[in-house]
């Protein structure tokens, strides 16, 4: 495994790699950046455009860089019990979940969505960065388990997401498929674009939407028939740049920033995550410990009253008394004004708390305040 | 993209404009797209002085966070306030509306060493 994970490691430095709809992004004028190994688009038509255009009407993502790993046979649903941290027995076949894979010290391998395909087959869906963590650490976890396959099937999906008030006119328009009725984390597996296909009402934006996960080669078909479909119907192209500004708008946790191998679910406010009382499982002792003391830090959403732009890393202040550390932070389309997470002293969490940011050789006010920022308007 | 005639360029992408002998800066049209959306400024106050290739002040973008590098040197005898106060300006009209400084000239010979529009344009071609 270390092998594998060396190999892999060396690729990735080596030359990022391309996503199938690396061409169709080209075609689109959009700017790439390296994203855990992969050349992504950043943007397209500007961070903000593509950021209302979500809010508003549509927006279209690329995120097969996304893994999939799947852990079948009969002892599957146990071995995911034992591996992840929500009660994976609360869920049935078609329902997905948001779990996190936890080390044993309580802290964060991945945060995931786990699918409950059938009763012996299940597909995380894992963060570009993690796969190959979160492979080695199932077939190291599972080693010896009776009845349980681990399968890296990264490279057989590709993965596309629609999102905004939008997406799901625009994607029976492009499939004829309804899927008003399809509940929030659940999914279908119907065919998109000549592809079996899994489509479920999950996202990383706040507002309603599908992913789609499907063969790479039907991928750059699916893409252009939304786009198609969409054409009037407001859809844009959205690169990291905005999908970032989405997710901290709702206040969503980003693997690397606000969840890490140290700060696990209980100090991010994922407790709910987290099923402490549900039969053993990797990292249970450690979170059982980290629930019942005294956090050291509190992950909480801060405002800027002054201007500038909160950013990664910044340090927070109480009077001289230092209060804590940006994990994200950026200025708000929606919102218009500058919205981070950070984590804080437990003395420093409660809403309407004010703190002051240090940035750069400025001292700029802020307030701690409930996540999420948005809120979207109720129809 | 554009890239007037009248004005000079430096390396760091900020241009420079000679009124009388006042320069005045702000940063290309090339910089403010590579910026993207921009949500905040921070300029030095009048007075202060500013040095040929030193960092002047900060422009961010939703994304990123940039320093100003001075084309000139001299002291700022104004500061356009209408481009902190609305810094989306720069996207928009970057070479009259979101002018930053105009800074009164330690030695007009300095310009002779800046870019023009011409060469400006050869260099971001090569440095893309």
């Amino acid at each position: 495994m270390v092998c594998i994970r060396f190999l892999k490691a060396l690729q990735s430095v080596l030359d990022s790699r391309i996503t199938v709809l690396y061409e169709t992004h080209k075609g689109l004028g959009a700017r790439f950046v390296d994203f855990a190994g992969w050349r992504m688009p950043v943007l397209y038509s500007g961070v903000v455009e593509e950021h209302m255009a979500v809010r508003e009407a549509c927006g279209i993502f690329d995120v097969s860089h996304m893994g999939e790993i799947e852990v079948s046979g009969p002892g599957a649903e146990a071995a995911v019990q034992y591996i992840a941290s929500n009660d994976i027995e609360r869920i049935v076949d078609g329902q997905c979940q948001y779990t996190l894979v936890c080390n044993d010290t309580g802290g964060v391998i991945d945060d995931t969505i786990v699918y409950r395909r059938s009763a012996d087959n299940f597909l995380f869906c894992t963060n570009a960065i993690n796969t190959d963590s979160v492979f080695c650490w199932l077939l190291e976890k599972l080693h010896g388990r009776e009845g349980v396959e681990v399968i890296d099937r990264s490279g057989e999906y590709a993965q596309i997401a629609i999102q905004g008030p939008a997406s799901l006119d625009i994607f029976k328009i492009a499939f004829g498929i309804d899927t008003e009725e399809i509940r929030p984390f659940r999914f279908i597996e119907t065919t998109v674009a000549g592809s079996l296909a899994i489509v479920s009402k999950t996202g990383y934006t706040g507002e309603q939407g599908l992913e789609i996960y499907l063969a790479p080669a039907s991928a750059p078909a699916a893409w252009d028939a939304l786009m198609a479909a969409g054409a009037g119907h407001g859809i844009k192209p959205i690169g990291l740049g905005a999908r970032d500004t989405l997710r901290l708008e709702m206040g969503y946790p980003l693997y690397g920033y606000e969840i890490t191998e140290e700060f696990g679910p209980i100090e991010a406010g994922l407790k709910r995550f987290v099923a402490l009382e549900k039969g053993g499982f990797i990292g249970q002792k450690a979170m059982v410990e980290r629930a019942e003391g005294a956090p050291k830090s509190v992950l909480v959403g801060l405002r800027m009253e002054g201007s500038g732009v909160p950013r990664t890393g910044y340090e927070l202040f109480s009077g001289d008394k230092a209060a804590g550390n940006v994990t994200s932070g950026t200025h708000s389309p929606a919102l218009k004004y500058g919205v981070a997470m950070a984590y804080v002293a437990p003395e420093f969490k409660e809403p309407g708390t004010r703190l002051n940011m240090q940035i750069r050789k400025r001292s700029v006010e802020c307030t701690v305040v409930a996540i999420p920022f948005y809120r979207r308007e109720k129809k | 993209m554009e890239f007037p005639e009248d004005l000079k360029y430096s390396k760091e992408h900020e241009w420079v404009r000679l009124e009388g002998d006042t320069a005045v800066i702000g940063i290309t049209d090339y910089a403010q797209d590579s910026l993207g959306d921009v949500v905040y400024v921070e300029l030095p106050a009048e007075g202060d002085a500013v040095t040929r290739g030193e960092t002047f002040g900060v422009v961010e973008s939703v994304k990123a966070v940039s320093d100003l590098y001075s084309p000139v040197s001299g002291s700022v005898v104004e500061m356009n306030d209408a481009v902190v106060d609305g810094p989306e300006a720069i996207n928009e009209d970057p070479y009259t509306e979101a002018w930053m400084l105009k800074i009164e000239l330690d030695n007009i010979e300095e310009l002779e060493e800046l870019l023009s529009a011409d060469e400006y344009q050869q260099f971001i071609e090569e440095e893309k």
